[in-house]
């Protein structure tokens, strides 16, 4: 009997006031959503960033070419021709602890097809690529140890250089393509990986290596060496063994001085992340601003309810209504706001995660803390405010309370 | 049925005492219908409150039904006002957009009583608040002045209360509904309700059977009409 009488006075004085209730639960529903939709994309964003790092590869070291230095000026990093295949072959059987190493010569060129021309990547290694890199085949095969022996003028695309020169979902296997002066004949199309933040798989055309060393580029320099370790945890003693090999065959003394560059990927992985972190942090502080709002919204909201309904509350008390069964019912009308505007505001936050995935094409990934957190911050500071008020205004005498203007 | 002994009441503001009821005595029998009456600043409506168990005296006693009144604590003056009294106050405080039926369930609430005797009672309620057929449905916002001080009044009639307590009822109604009232209040009276009436016009208690005057905190006449 209580308890329906509870239910029923709280259903009628929210919907006797339904422009109050609305406002109130618009307040919690936005700072709920908020706070879910902002946490989401910062989260889908880290994810995604780490996924597409995992992708180039996994336990993956990069060795690049180091600044050329001449009497004073710096090229640059990567602009140095110092990495050449010898290093590789040295690093493959002097090394401890490598899964599987592929050395790569890399550069773009305008690359034309009946007719259709585009200026992409050109990577020139080894079949070992594959395994380095996570990549896989489509259609065809990749080339082989006897067509890099000889030199073989075959190629491979990926799915993106394909379409560019082919167009969509189509077959060119068997066609050639010209790269400078030279017809390929295009072997194999790899799969979909999607871009990996660095350099895109799937917009390049991969040849033997020393097909381009003797037909495109001419000269023996490397681009990178790309290395994978066995497991994640030989990774650094695979980095330190790579770093002392080259520095004595470079003839270096100075680690300082080293004319290559390692990276690791898990340096970048933890780069990455502190990036994203950072940009998580930058979001979720304007959904907490949003959210403060919302909170400061429902604290007026409420305040203002309940002080407008103090002569109702002596009322209440004056026809022997009990102080528990008034502080009963305005705490199950806090409650209930705060339900009705957590769950709204939740399923809409989770929906524009959704809306801003699909359509601006953002990763997003609701994460259960930040539900947890908004909808706790939402329902305390409703309840709080619906609550403390009127328990108070029920502690008036029936008098004042009446007289309360 | 009330019994009265020497009730006084102080309110304390700071450093000021205010001395609202200085020894204040009477009984009132059932079935009687008592105004009472006096100016502003006499004490009536603080008299009216401790009447109402709606605040207790500093000193004396308050006997309704045999009960003490004056020592009892918050919860259990909840439960005197809402057997006991039934009040109708000069601004009819309705619930705000709200049905005239649920206005006067109010005081059913958190009951045992089932919804349908509880919408039985109040309008049987109604019907001798003098209250027109077919209203049951209106809004409070949208009735008149006495019919919202007729739903006041069936509000207060709906626990079958020993007295009814209204303050300055008519207060805020013009002359003729100010009638309407006062008659419905006669009404009920003569049907056996025992009837305790605050005003400060002499003419809305002259309706009653016996006026008691009070002034500075003290009665000053007490005489059946």
């Amino acid at each position: 009997m209580i308890i329906t009488d509870i239910l029923k006075e709280v259903f009628w004085s929210l919907s006797a006031n339904k422009m109050r209730s609305g406002l109130t639960v618009l307040g919690i529903v936005i700072g709920i959503a908020s706070v879910i939709t902002m946490v989401s994309i910062g989260q889908g964003a880290k994810t995604s960033i780490e996924a597409n790092i995992e992708a180039i590869g996994s336990n993956l070291i990069i060795i690049t070419p180091g600044a050329q230095r001449g009497a004073a000026v710096s090229q640059g990093r990567g602009s140095a021709q110092t990495l050449i295949a010898d290093d590789a072959t040295a690093i493959r059987s002097e090394v401890q602890g490598i899964k599987a190493l592929a050395p790569d010569t890399s550069r773009r060129y305008q690359i034309t097809a009946k007719g259709k021309n585009t200026n992409t990547q050109v990577i020139g290694t080894v079949p070992e690529y594959l395994t380095v890199r996570n990549i896989s085949m489509d259609i065809g095969s990749f080339f082989n140890e006897r067509q890099i022996k000889t030199s073989e003028k075959v190629a491979v695309l990926g799915p993106s250089a394909r379409d560019d020169l082919f167009g969509i979902h189509a077959n060119p296997v068997g066609q050639t393509i010209r790269i400078g002066s030279s017809d390929f004949a295009i072997i194999g199309i790899t799969k979909t990986k999607g871009g990996s933040g660095f350099s895109n798989p799937d917009n390049a055309v991969y040849v033997p290596i020393t097909t381009v060393q003797h037909f495109l580029s001419g000269d023996e320099f490397l681009s990178s060496i790309s290395v994978a370790a066995k497991d994640q945890g030989s990774m650094l003693a695979v980095q330190q063994q790579i770093e002392t090999l080259l520095l004595r065959r470079h003839n270096i003394t100075d680690k300082t001085q080293a004319d290559f560059s390692i990276l690791n990927q898990n340096d970048i992985i933890s780069t990455a992340s502190s990036i994203t972190g950072t940009f998580t942090i930058l979001l979720s502080s304007i959904a907490g601003i949003s959210l403060l709002v919302g909170g400061i919204g429902i604290m007026n909201m409420m305040l203002t309810t309940v002080t407008e309904r103090t002569r109702e509350i002596g009322l209440r008390k004056a026809v022997g209504v009990k102080k528990r069964y008034i502080n009963l019912q305005f705490l199950a009308e806090a409650i209930m706001l705060t339900v009705i505007g957590g769950v709204v505001g939740v399923v809409l936050g989770w929906l524009a995660s959704l809306a801003v995935s699909r359509f601006a094409g953002l990763t997003t990934e609701v994460a259960l803390s930040s539900v947890v957190m908004a909808f706790g911050v939402a329902a305390a500071v409703g309840i709080i405010f619906g609550f403390y008020p009127a328990r108070r205004a029920a502690n008036l005498s029936p008098i004042e309370a009446l007289r309360y203007e | 049925m009330i019994e009265c002994k020497n009730l006084t009441k102080t309110y304390r503001n700071g450093d000021v005492e205010t001395q609202a009821l200085r020894g204040v005595s009477f009984h009132i029998k059932k079935g009687e219908f008592v105004a009472i009456i006096g100016p502003s600043g006499s004490g009536k409506s603080t008299l009216m409150s401790i009447l109402g168990a709606l605040d207790t005296p500093t000193g004396g006693t308050y006997f309704l039904d045999d009960r003490e009144v004056s020592t009892l604590d918050d919860d259990e003056l909840s439960e005197v006002r809402h057997k006991k009294i039934g009040f109708v106050f000069q601004s009819f405080n309705l619930l705000p957009r709200t049905t005239v039926l649920r206005n006067v369930m109010l005081p059913l609430l958190y009951t045992d009583t089932s919804e349908k005797e509880r919408e039985a009672r109040a309008i049987e309620a109604l019907r001798y608040a003098g209250m027109e057929e077919g209203k049951l449905y209106s809004l409070s916002n949208q009735l008149s002045g006495g019919q919202m001080q007729r739903v006041a009044i069936a509000r207060a009639l709906i626990n079958r209360p020993a007295i009814i307590l209204a303050d300055e009822p008519t207060g805020n109604l013009d002359t003729k509904t100010s009638q309407v009232v006062m008659r419905t209040f006669q009404k009920l009276n003569s049907e056996g309700h025992t009837i305790i009436l605050i005003t400060h016009e002499m003419e809305i208690a002259q309706y009653a059977k016996r006026i008691i005057s009070i002034r500075d905190g003290l009665i000053e006449k007490d005489i059946f009409v």
